[in-house]
């Protein structure tokens, strides 16, 4: 009984026992020196993980009495994860190994912290739910504060830490509230006290409240305070992997918990998700327009992006997660080709983050600037790149739900955050002269830059097939 | 081979147009028009062995959409090896007359290449035009139809430093684009009851299509009678039919070499072979072609009046096409296809020859343009004189009467004023006798003003006017050997018996009475043969009196069948051969009485039109100013048009959405910008603050207004 239960979260289990291995080897021998051959050995575990998840037999296996469960949902979330915190680790090695930054811990906090998200979609109880989200959100707030040296970086951690708490505080409460109205953990439990008349009161307050912590990991309006001050002070890979994987699974958890244990509320959680996508969409758009460092345009960006993810989620349809699992593949990529280039950015050897460096960037790297111009498009969610078509589907997906008001807004708001996309790319064509960035090029990062450019124009032609992986992975979640 | 024929001048045109920097302009230039001539010998050789069956040569699949299932394929009958021909040979010797003509250009900077450019259009004007005429179905004929209306604005504003050049092709475009919109209404009627594009299919289905009632704008009418009228209104923009042929005259801003080929011999009869493409819809469409043979005729009388007063020596050719196309027009309506078919093979002769003469005689006159400044030319350019000479002669229709020896116009234009009468509009055949008198006077005023008497205007051009290069005199010779000989030659097989004629076109024929035998016992073709048996009885009485006994032969195929369709009771040709004499010799008659007047007006007493203008100015001022069509378009269409695009450009546009979206863009979104940049503090009390905030209002919503209830 026991084996069968491990062999479903076998990935798991192999990604924390060689993090605590190579956590005990690194501290008995050379510590730091390690630190880039562990950020490969950890990413390439990383990138195998997923190819036998992905490639692994199909079907839906529970484990540990129902609190675990390993479906087509999950499976394409830890992809995903996996994938994209692979590809973070090993765009930060060259950089962080410049700075004196690579501590040896740094691949395996990470690693760690893909175990936590790993749970998080795998969850199918409130108890496992809670021990993925904070396994993984303990390994966030120390490699947000990676650099003690410097005080934003340690401001960043700590403001993450102490925000993170009251949201963990607010989860746990709502946590406590549903198992009080239903009697149960287990989100099998949860979703048959719903189905029998209506939704009581207490149950619906704690799923706000659950509603609430997950927010605060995505980031969403009004509970995304956190993020352009972590983004900005963070070190660059960091802020890369924080836009990344745990933004995934933080949504795959949201879609985990909406649809596992509150299946049968829908039009009660539909609203409050499509308020806060709303609430999202727009501060993402209009507040990023004032910033001027490119980690907190990032970071607003993020917030809009999670808008939209949220709004196929607000549709409640399979057709919504599909959407939004869609969306959030896009979006990572888009992402990681970006942070390509924010991790290229320095002057004099040190980073610079400050828009203004871009002026007339195109004049030296033709290249680089015209992959950056993609990759702006496609996040403003220009046609003919890939971000629109995620935009496409979640608008349509709130459309077909009902939420056609939403849909609106989305568009609306879209056109309001195509602003700031464009005007970096305005400054790296028709800026004034002014002080130029190094030429720097790092052979890994010009890979990823060019590599997701190449992605958002040659998708279109079949999305690599994601669609069809996104609408299996939705039918297990919602049926 | 009917491939190649097609294929050729588009890989003329691309290789030419895209790789000349690569092959040079000399080669791009000789590798078009070598191209068109192997289109042109090709063409030649299919006509000649074309056996009257027609076949269908399909190249690809091009659209498979629900019902809708379409090849791109060549529909290759009789009516498509005349068009060939006339195409082809037109365009391959406007190729060749185009090196002379275009050697030196004052509208291009020393140094800039134009020439290349310039082939590749007329290249891809040819491969636009072919793919018309070889069209097998609605839709590849309307591809044609649009590739030569965008070569044709390419090329009236090839000069496009010359803003009238520029506003004369988007005039062009935009006149044709009224046409085209009934066109494509016509083709979206006949797929929505026919169900199909392909003329295989629509023709069979035209008999119940003609008891179809269709309801369309205001009223319910016959299927066929609707769709006929929406064709030719397609057929009116494309040949510069009255209401529509304001651009024509205006598209002689382009090249002269232009002028011939699109705007005199092969796109403007476009709308003439549409009409003869669809004659078994035209056949099932009594008061639609009622319609065509009073506009056409309309059209004919209108253009040879103002061609009477125009000095421009292009422009009054351009009036005389927009005549001729009329005449082309009305033996159409009339149901004498085969008489359209034939003027539109010779007027493609001399009218290009007309047009590569005065081509020549520009080139000579260092682009000068108006007659007036002409004169006594004859002896410094003879052999452009000579040909034009023999243009005339074939416009105005010299011959013999009531035989068929003559000039190429003299047979077809005849043909067309006898099936006139025989269809009983007497209001085409007078306007018609009207208009061939006046086509005489003004063919004979260009010819005199530019080549007789005294040498006027700029007489430092009349020193140094020379004979045009070889290249241009070529195509002239070429030309007027088909001025001469086209009308004798095909007589018999568009004019001739009704054997000759079904021969030609491989249209069944039967001996006269079998038919209606046959309708007689109605049981065969049921009722729809039925119907026409009783029409044939009915018109067999009326033509009875008139022509006893000529009747050896009638058409007796189905829609469909043959290149062109000619219902049961339409005995036009029989009747026409049946005329009388004075009838025949009406337009002979005319075109002598337009001789001798302009012999008397411009040979004996020169001062005598001077002093008429003065006395008429009205009628004069009347005619010269073209009917004052530009002007009255210009009041009620376009100075309205504009009013209102201005209005919703400047207040709508500019001042409604611009102003709403700038004011937006600048002052409430950096509003909201600033309000959530303060609000982002850095102080983690104030975040933890704005996160209790929105839970509060969270659940506070969800109390109230949620699941609660």
């Amino acid at each position: 009984m026991i084996q069968a239960d491990l062999t479903v979260i076998l990935p798991e289990i192999v990604l924390a026992v060689y993090a605590m291995l190579a956590l005990l080897a690194a501290v008995y021998t050379s510590k730091d020196r390690l630190g880039p051959t562990l950020v490969w050995t950890t990413g390439a575990l990383m990138v195998l993980l997923a190819v036998w998840i992905a490639t692994g037999p199909g079907g839906t296996h529970a484990a540990f009495g129902g609190m675990i469960v390993d479906d087509g949902f999950a499976r394409f979330a830890k992809v995903a994860i996996l994938l994209s915190a692979a590809a973070v680790l090993v765009m930060s090695q060259e950089y962080m190994s410049r700075r004196g930054l690579l501590r040896f811990e740094y691949p395996l906090l990470v690693a760690l912290a893909a175990v936590g998200m790993m749970v998080m979609v795998s969850a199918s109880d409130l108890m496992v739910l809670y021990m993925g989200l904070e396994l993984q959100s303990l390994a966030l707030y120390v490699v947000a504060a990676l650099r003690r040296d410097s005080v934003k970086s340690t401001e960043a951690g700590l403001k993450y830490f102490v925000l993170g708490a009251l949201s963990s505080g607010l989860l746990l409460y709502g946590a406590s509230l549903v198992y009080g109205y239903s009697g149960t953990t287990l989100f099998s439990g949860i979703i048959q006290t719903a189905q029998h008349g209506e939704v009581s009161v207490g149950l619906l307050f704690g799923l706000v409240f659950l509603i609430s912590g997950l927010a605060f990991k995505v980031s969403a309006v009004p509970f995304h305070m956190w993020t352009p001050d972590v983004y900005e002070g963070s070190p660059t890979p960091v802020t890369a992997f924080f836009a990344t994987a745990p933004k995934m699974a933080a949504m795959g958890l949201f879609a985990r918990v909406l649809f596992d244990a509150f299946g049968h509320a829908v039009p009660d959680w539909s609203q409050v998700i499509a308020l806060l996508s709303l609430l999202s969409m727009f501060l993402g758009a209009v507040a990023a327009i004032g910033q001027r460092d490119i980690k907190r345009l990032m970071a607003y960006s993020s917030i809009a992006h999670m808008g939209y993810a949220l709004m196929g989620l607000a549709a409640g349809t399979a057709f919504g997660v599909q959407a939004m699992l869609i969306y959030m593949a896009i979006y990572v990529t888009m992402n990681l080709g970006t942070f390509a280039f924010i991790l290229m950015m320095e002057k004099d050897g040190k980073p610079i983050t400050d828009i203004s460096a871009l002026n007339m960037y195109a004049k030296r790297e033709p290249g680089k600037a015209l992959a950056m111009l993609i990759l702006m498009f496609s996040l403003a969610g220009v046609p003919p790149m890939l971000g629109f078509f995620g935009k496409f589907y979640v608008l349509r997906a709130a459309y077909e739900g009902g939420l056609a008001w939403l849909a609106i807004a989305g568009v609306v708001a879209s056109v309001i955050g195509a602003f700031y996309y464009l005007r970096v790319v305005f400054y790296m064509y028709f800026g004034d002269e002014g002080e130029e960035m190094d030429t720097h090029s790092s052979p890994v990062l010009w890979v990823f830059l060019t590599g997701s450019a190449a992605v958002m124009l040659l998708g279109i032609v079949n999305m690599f097939g994601i669609e069809g992986a996104a609408a299996v992975a939705a039918a297990t979640l919602v049926n | 081979m009917e491939t190649i024929i097609l294929l050729a001048p588009l890989v003329g045109a691309i290789l030419a147009g895209f790789g000349w920097k690569v092959m040079g302009e000399t080669a791009a230039m000789w590798l078009t028009t070598g191209l068109l001539f192997l289109s042109c010998v090709l063409s030649w050789v299919v006509f000649v062995t074309f056996d009257g069956v027609t076949q269908h040569i399909e190249i690809l699949k091009y659209i498979e959409s629900g019902s809708l299932s379409t090849a791109w394929s060549i529909r290759l009958d009789r009516l498509t090896a005349i068009m060939l021909i006339v195409v082809t040979t037109v365009s391959a010797f406007v190729h060749l007359y185009s090196f002379g003509y275009m050697a030196h250009d004052d509208n291009f900077r020393d140094g800039e290449s134009y020439k290349p450019r310039f082939f590749a259009y007329l290249s891809f004007f040819t491969f636009a035009m072919l793919s018309l005429v070889t069209a097998d179905n609605l839709v590849q004929m309307f591809f044609g139809w649009e590739g030569v209306g965008v070569a044709s604005y390419l090329l009236i504003g090839f000069y496009y430093r010359k803003p009238s050049a520029n506003a004369a092709a988007m005039k062009a475009f935009i006149v044709n684009r009224v046409g085209d919109f009934g066109f494509a209404l016509g083709i979206f009627a006949l797929f929505f009851l026919g169900d199909s594009i392909n003329f295989d299919d629509l023709f069979a289905y035209m008999p119940t299509l003609a008891e179809t009632k269709l309801t369309f704008l205001w009223g319910e009418w016959t299927a066929t009678e609707v769709i006929a009228v929406l064709l030719f209104i397609g057929a009116m923009g494309k040949s510069a039919q009255l209401i529509l042929h304001t651009w024509l005259p205006d598209a002689m801003e382009g090249p002269t070499p232009v002028s011939a080929l699109i705007h005199a011999a092969t796109m403007v009869t476009a709308g003439v072979f549409l009409v003869c493409r669809m004659s078994p819809l035209m056949e099932f469409a009594p008061s639609a072609t009622i319609f065509i043979t009073v506009l056409g005729a309309t059209t004919a009388f209108f253009a040879a009046t103002v061609g009477l007063v125009q000095t421009d020596i292009k422009r009054v050719i351009a009036y005389s096409t927009c005549s001729q196309l009329g005449y082309m027009f009305v033996a159409a309506g009339v149901g004498m296809y085969s008489a359209a078919m034939f003027h539109l093979l010779t007027h493609a002769f001399f009218k290009a020859l007309l047009f590569l003469g005065a081509g020549s005689v520009i080139h000579a006159m260092h682009h000068e343009q108006d007659m007036m400044n002409y004169g006594g030319l004859r002896k410094k350019i003879p052999f452009t004189y000579w040909s034009m000479m023999i243009g005339t002669l074939a416009i105005t229709g010299v011959g013999i009467p009531l035989t068929q020896i003559g000039f190429a116009g003299f047979l077809s234009k005849d043909a067309i004023i006898e099936s006139a009468w025989a269809g009983g509009s007497s209001y085409g055949f007078w306007l018609l006798v009207i208009a061939a008198a006046m086509t005489s006077f003004y063919s004979w005023r260009l010819i005199f003003l530019t080549f007789f008497g005294e040498a006027r205007g700029d007489k430092h051009a009349h020193d140094h006017a020379h004979e045009s290069p070889t290249v241009m005199l070529i195509p002239l010779g070429v030309l007027s050997v088909g001025a001469v000989f086209a009308g004798m030659l095909w007589y018999g097989n568009f004019f001739g018996h009704a054997d000759q004629v079904g021969k030609f076109y491989g249209i069944p024929v039967e001996q006269a009475g079998a038919h209606e035998e046959a309708a007689a016992e109605g049981t065969a073709h049921g009722e729809a043969a039925a119907t026409h048996g009783e029409a044939t009885a009915t018109h067999g009485e009326e033509a009875g009196m008139v022509a006893e006994g000529t009747h050896h032969y009638t058409f007796a195929g189905e829609p469909g069948q043959g290149a062109l369709y000619f219902g049961a009771d339409n005995t036009i040709l029989d009747d026409a051969h049946a005329a009388p004499k004075w009838v025949k010799v009406s337009p002979f008659i005319a075109m002598i009485l337009g001789l001798l007047v302009a012999v008397w007006f411009y040979i004996l007493n020169p001062s005598l039109p001077g002093r008429l203008a003065e006395n008429q100015r009205p009628l004069y001022l009347f005619l010269k100013n073209k009917w004052y069509f530009d002007e009255i378009y210009d009041a009620l269409l376009v100075k309205p048009v504009l009013a209102l695009g201005r209005l919703l450009w400047k207040r709508g546009d500019g001042s409604a959405i611009d102003g709403f979206l700038n004011g937006v863009a600048l002052g409430v979104i950096p509003f909201f910008t600033r309000l959530a940049g303060r609000a982002q503090s850095g102080f983690i009390f104030t975040y933890a603050f704005w996160m209790v905030l929105g839970i509060a209002a969270l659940v506070t919503w969800m109390s109230i207004g949620g699941g609660a209830h």
